[in-house]
């Protein structure tokens, strides 16, 4: 099969990837800088008998997915900034209640309205923490058009494996930008599908059973009626006050993730193996690293990169085994700082961490990365 | 023996239900169900999909496909579950706070788009489940306990309110009128496109107390009392009609379906 | 149609009544009434026409016609 190569925009990978991973359903608002996304779903997928529709708003574009999901279809919504804080508590829900679900949020600057048409990684820390209560999160942040066909598609398979909402967190760099990429034939691409229970068995809906990782999910209309609530639940997926048994279900939430870190968690190195220095960085600005890091070996400097790929979980022991190689740590990122918390958290003492970002809606440079490596280390 | 409605449309386990004494949800639950029974849906493809509120809790008794869901967003979700798969019956039950206020955006447009949902609203002038705040059904004048010195807000008329953006079917009845109710939610899931039925409820608990309605009983009494079908209404001089509420068929028209308009599209543009 | 009514009667569920009093109030051969518990009771089985009215009306799903037994 010939290879089919294509010039695209991160935004039209992304649908390209979710096509490929078996996305059938998308429901979303416009909003920019994602509402490419939109428009090529819209396009896409009544050619192959899936569903578009564009809601009243941004929570209605993720409340809509998660009901679309419930019934077998695989389902995305994409936003930006303030539509992602519109869609926290309904991520939230999804988590408790276990529904696959992929949300893409492509970022842009400022907070509130902010910089509509320009990148920013501010929204890193409400990935993680943006609805309320303790959940489960993945989130994958691309740092190509290439890869977030790759990641979206990823983003999909997280989802149905984990049964738990997948955050792609793309950028406005890599959702405009556009790239030669090339497609690959489906027959290789690995795509996982969620197990559904073997019809007229024995069904108890939040029952983890034969050594499964997450609970088999039942469509709705598929002839297991069962109940789906957003309270906290027993295992048969009815609501419970039982302390002990919202223990159960808390704990066993956060552990499908945390026991599977090696499956979930992906990063990049560049670099390292012999590196004095370190800078982490990810999504749009790793491009900048990159590009710094070549300069700066150039000039004889053992510098590398570690590019988080999965932001969460995050990557800490392979960061904390870095740490303890390097002398110094730099964070590049369009914010204040958000990644830098984390990296301080991971690398304890190991190695001073310093801080280079912005969050003008400027893109950070290799020249302002260096100047600022050279000033602080 | 056995109530034959629960056992056939019911999760018998669960019962019996939260609902405080004399509270109409239940009345309205089972006229939903004698709906199903009558039209003879499939169990299996039956949906009821909820928010959070009193009335949201109905979903967990009712032996579906059920989906309790966020406050406010029940038909956001229901859009997806129909749409996805439009072989489903898709019901949301919703409280007057649930669906006209948090939720209001989400009414308008589902009623607008006239995609197969049917929509009941279990409207009893309360926010009963964080304990009796004014919704924006409650009178003007009335009391909750977040309008202490009376309610200054105008009400919603839900029934209103749907038909003004676009429902196909719309109606009215009280937990007093059950046959007529009985008969308008069979209606509502026959009918094709958005269809609501904005069913009056009572909550003597909150409402009732608050606002000094007297007993369970004299709360019922006043349904039987205050509304009138809006086609006897027609023919009464307009000193009868002084006072009273109208319930009954508002609306009932036929326009293209949302997810039938979007098959074709699919099967225009499949390859 | 009598015929299917000959074989009905009115059940009460006690432990589902709440004692809200409404099929008590618009029963409308007043056949019904409060027991010491602050249920209903069929008071008056004789003159009960089985209109079910006390079943439609029963949130609680706590008075039904059904066979006899």
């Amino acid at each position: 099969m010939a290879k089919k190569v294509k010039f695209l925009q991160g935004n039209e990978a992304c649908v390209e990837g979710a096509l490929m991973a078996g996305m059938t359903f998308y429901s979303g608002y416009p909003i920019t800088p994602s509402t490419e996304i939109a428009e090529l779903s819209a396009e896409r997928l009544p050619r192959i008998g899936g569903k578009f529709i564009q809601m009243e708003d941004e929570i209605a574009g993720i409340a809509a997915a998660i009901g679309a999901s419930l019934t077998g279809a695989k389902a995305m919504t994409a936003t930006s900034g303030p539509g992602f804080s519109l869609k926290q508590e309904n991520i939230g829900y999804a988590a408790l209640t276990e529904i696959p679900v992929v949300i893409v949020n492509v970022q842009r600057g400022g907070p509130s309205t902010g910089l509509p048409t320009a990148p920013g990684q501010g929204d890193l820390m409400q990935a993680m923490w943006g609805t309320h209560g303790d959940h489960p999160v993945i989130c994958l942040t691309p740092d190509s058009v290439r890869e977030t066909f790759d990641l979206t598609i990823r983003a999909f398979n997280l989802a149905e494996k984990y049964r738990t909402p997948v955050i792609l967190l793309t950028d406005e760099i890599t959702g405009h930008m556009r790239e030669k990429i090339e497609i690959p034939d489906a027959s290789e691409v690995e795509i996982y599908n969620r197990i559904k229970p073997e019809p007229g068995s024995d069904y108890k809906a939040y029952k983890v059973v034969d050594g499964d990782i997450v609970p088999k999910m039942a469509d709705f209309g598929s002839g297991f009626r069962y109940h789906v609530t957003g309270l906290m639940h027993d295992e048969t997926g009815f609501p419970s006050n039982s302390t002990k048994n919202a223990g159960i279900l808390m704990d066993r939430l956060m552990a499908k993730i945390t026991d599977n870190l090696d499956d979930i968690i992906t990063f990049e190195e560049i670099e390292t193996a012999d590196a004095d220095y370190l800078i982490v960085a990810y999504g749009g600005t790793a491009r900048t690293a990159k590009a710094a890091v070549k300069k700066l070996r150039a000039e004889g400097i053992k510098v590398g990169l570690f590019r988080p790929i999965t932001v969460w979980p995050f990557p800490e022991a392979a960061l904390y085994k870095l740490s303890e190689q390097v002398k110094d740590i730099i964070v590049a990122e369009l914010n204040y700082g958000q990644m830098k918390l984390e990296v301080e958290r991971v690398v304890k003492n190991n190695a001073p961490v310093r801080f280079c970002g912005k969050a003008n809606g400027e893109v950070l440079t290799p020249e302002e990365l260096i100047q600022k490596f050279k000033e602080v280390l | 023996m056995n109530h034959p409605l629960v056992e056939g449309f019911f999760r018998m386990d669960k019962f019996p239900h939260i609902w405080c004494p004399g509270c109409g949800h239940g009345i309205i639950m089972a006229s939903i169900a004698r709906a199903i029974e009558k039209i003879g849906l499939d169990k299996d493809k039956v949906c009821i999909v909820s928010g959070i509120g009193c009335s949201s809790r109905a979903p967990g008794y009712m032996d579906f496909n059920t989906l309790h869901t966020t406050h406010g967003r029940a038909l956001a979700f229901a859009t997806g579950v129909k749409l996805a798969n439009p072989e489903l019956e898709v019901i949301v039950i919703a409280g007057d706070g649930d669906l006209s206020a948090i939720g209001g955006n989400h009414l308008i447009h589902a009623a607008r788009r006239n995609i197969g949902i049917t929509t009941i609203c279990f409207n009893n002038n309360i926010y009963g489940m964080t304990g009796g705040q004014y919704s924006p059904t409650t009178p003007t004048k009335e009391k909750g306990t977040t309008a202490p010195y009376g309610n200054i807000d105008k009400p919603f008329d839900i029934t209103q309110l749907a038909i003004g953006a676009g429902a196909t079917y719309a109606a009215k009845t009280t937990a007093y009128h059950v046959p007529q109710m009985d008969k308008l939610i069979e209606t509502a899931i026959r009918h094709k496109g958005f269809s609501m039925v904005e069913a009056i409820s009572i909550c003597p608990t909150y409402y009732g107390r608050k606002n000094k309605k007297g007993s369970v009983v004299d709360m019922m009494t006043f349904l039987k009392d205050s509304f009138i079908d809006v086609k006897v209404a027609e023919k009464l001089p307009p000193e009868k009609k002084e006072g009273k509420f109208l319930m009954g068929e508002f609306i009932n028209k036929a326009e293209p379906e949302y997810t039938e308009q979007y098959d074709q599209i699919i099967a225009s543009q499949k390859k | 149609m009598a015929d299917s009514k000959d074989n009905l009667t009115i059940h009460i569920n006690e432990s589902w009544c709440k004692g809200c009093g409404i099929c008590i109030a618009f029963c409308p051969k007043k056949v019904l009434g409060f027991n010491e518990n602050g249920k209903v009771t069929m008071l008056d089985r004789e003159n009960c026409i089985k209109c079910g009215m006390c079943q439609m009306r029963c949130p609680d799903f706590a008075i039904f016609l059904g066979g006899k037994e």
